[in-house]
């Protein structure tokens, strides 16, 4: 299956999505979630925290593991999907959906540019498999 | 990697597959972990554990012979019951822990940890006099049937009545037309076999199960198989037990008889059985949302480190998180709460009364 083209993503199966307003929406890939089995819990990060590229920001537990979640761009929390304490599950059920994790301002958008495409994404997923 | 001769059944059924001690052996199917689980406690569930290993042992006074090398008695069974042991070494660690079935006096079979089947043949035939090993692990294919339906499914395959093996009991039967080891026992806690067939024979079993069991019965990987058995306190060896701990610590006094004949690792046991352990393996339940998984550290009020995880995972019967640890002795008793530094924070537990899980109705 393909990954949705208006995403950006990392080598860490994070997908990263960028709002009119420079807003980055982040949530884990169908890959990532498939991979890691039934979502239990998702630990997140507090509205007002900020993180550099590639700090990690959270943590996603399945039933068999855990799996650090690591920032695809810079900048400042400004809101948690709080559902997924109640309704990890979504995680899996709706991963470019209901099932975001995160959203952030940006420092610089010049990370999010530097993301990678659903093609080179799809690309990497295969030859990592 | 190694593969079980049911690799091609799995692949067939969409597993996804891990490497398990060196086996590519399914974690799960195509629905969840905890679907999986579910199946088993609320109806039937098949394993292939084709990769835990066996070794033979024969000779004119074997249970006497093999008895020198285990915790447990084999003097105190009958032919045809099986029983739990650890099998220890002079300092009473683990070498690991076995399922020894009871043939007669001069034959046993041993059911071993895929990962320490090597480790276990050698120690085995280098301590045991006057018997003799002969590994055969790659003559079966062994299958666990596990669940309240199981019974029922299987009887559907085979002439012998199953109402007459008894919980950690087995027979030689024909199933399905396959010459098979029927023990009643498993590693989930609830009513069940686990069949040792031929390995070329496997298919048939695997398929004739499937068969009989239709909507009632689904493949199981390992990833339930850890949460059935957590949820029941079974020891996982490499997790919970292993060489540098002991029975008595891991609470299984109860597969450690310190009263019988003597045994490799006894002197120790009944020394540390005298003196008192230093630390125990405790079940804790988390307070909070957080799982606390292997390897996290036990620490007292001020942090410092006093214990350690050796299972966590989240249980698909309680929708708790549970888990195994060991702490020091004083701080191991049922109702204490349990600090646990998890991604440097301290999550608190409880310790509980194992099992978790109440176990299925046995027969």
């Amino acid at each position: 299956m393909s990954s949705p083209s208006e995403l950006r993503y990392t080598k860490e199966h994070e997908w990263a999505k960028l709002a009119d307003n420079g807003e980055v929406t982040i949530g884990i890939t169908d890959h990532a979630q498939d991979a890691l089995g039934d979502v239990v819990f998702v630990e997140l990060p507090e509205v007002g925290d900020s993180f550099d590229a590639e700090d990690k920001f959270g943590v996603v537990e399945s039933v068999k593991t855990v799996s650090d979640l690591y920032a695809p761009c810079g900048g400042e929390v400004i809101e948690v999907n709080s559902t997924l304490e109640d309704a990890p599950e979504t995680v899996n059920g709706d991963p470019y959906g209901d099932g975001w994790i995160i959203r952030i301002a940006v420092s610089d958008t010049a990370q999010f540019d530097a993301l990678m495409s659903a093609t080179e994404y799809d690309a990497f997923v295969a030859a990592e498999s | 990697m190694k593969r079980t001769p049911l690799y091609n059944r799995h692949e067939a059924a969409g597993a996804r597959f891990v490497d398990f001690g060196g086996w590519e052996m399914p974690v799960r199917y195509t629905t969840t972990i905890q679907a999986e689980h579910q199946s088993v406690r609320t109806s039937a569930g098949l394993f292939d554990v084709s990769h835990m290993g066996e070794i033979e042992v024969s000779g004119e006074n074997a249970v006497d012979a093999l008895n020198r090398l285990v915790t447990n008695d084999l003097s105190r069974i009958h032919d045809g019951q099986a029983c739990y042991t650890a099998m220890c070494l002079p300092s009473g660690g683990i070498v690991d822990d076995l399922v020894i079935y009871r043939y007669s006096e001069t034959k046993l079979l041993i059911c071993c940890n895929a990962a320490n089947r090597e480790k276990d043949y050698a120690w085995i035939c280098e301590n045991l006099e006057d018997a003799v090993a002969v590994d055969r692990g790659d003559e079966f294919a062994q299958l666990a049937l596990q669940g309240p339906k199981a019974a029922s499914i299987l009887q559907t395959l085979t002439e012998q009545n199953l109402a007459d093996i008894k919980r950690y009991w087995f027979v030689d039967a024909l199933v399905c037309g396959v010459q098979t080891i029927v023990s009643r026992t498993g590693y989930t806690g609830e009513d069940g076999f686990e069949l040792y067939c031929p390995s070329d024979k496997g298919e048939i079993l695997w398929d004739a199960l499937f068969e009989a069991g239709g909507e009632s019965l689904k493949p199981i990987g390992l990833g339930a198989r850890d949460t059935l058995r957590l949820e029941m306190k079974y020891a996982l060896y490499g997790n919970d037990i292993d060489e540098t701990t002991t029975p008595l610590e891991a609470g299984l006094g109860w597969i450690t008889k310190l009263d019988g004949g003597d045994f490799i690792g006894k002197d120790v046991l009944l020394e540390q059985k005298e003196t008192g352990v230093e630390r125990r393996l405790v079940a804790f339940k988390m307070s909070g949302r957080a799982i606390a998984r292997k390897g996290y550290e036990v620490v007292d009020d001020v942090g410092n480190a006093i214990g350690r995880v050796t299972s966590g995972t989240r249980s698909p019967t309680l929708g708790e998180n549970i888990g195994l640890a060991y702490v020091p002795f004083g701080a191991h008793r049922i109702g204490s709460e349990i600090k646990i530094s998890v991604r440097n924070r301290i999550e608190l537990g409880t310790i509980v009364k194992p099992p978790f899980v109440k176990p299925g109705s046995d027969v």
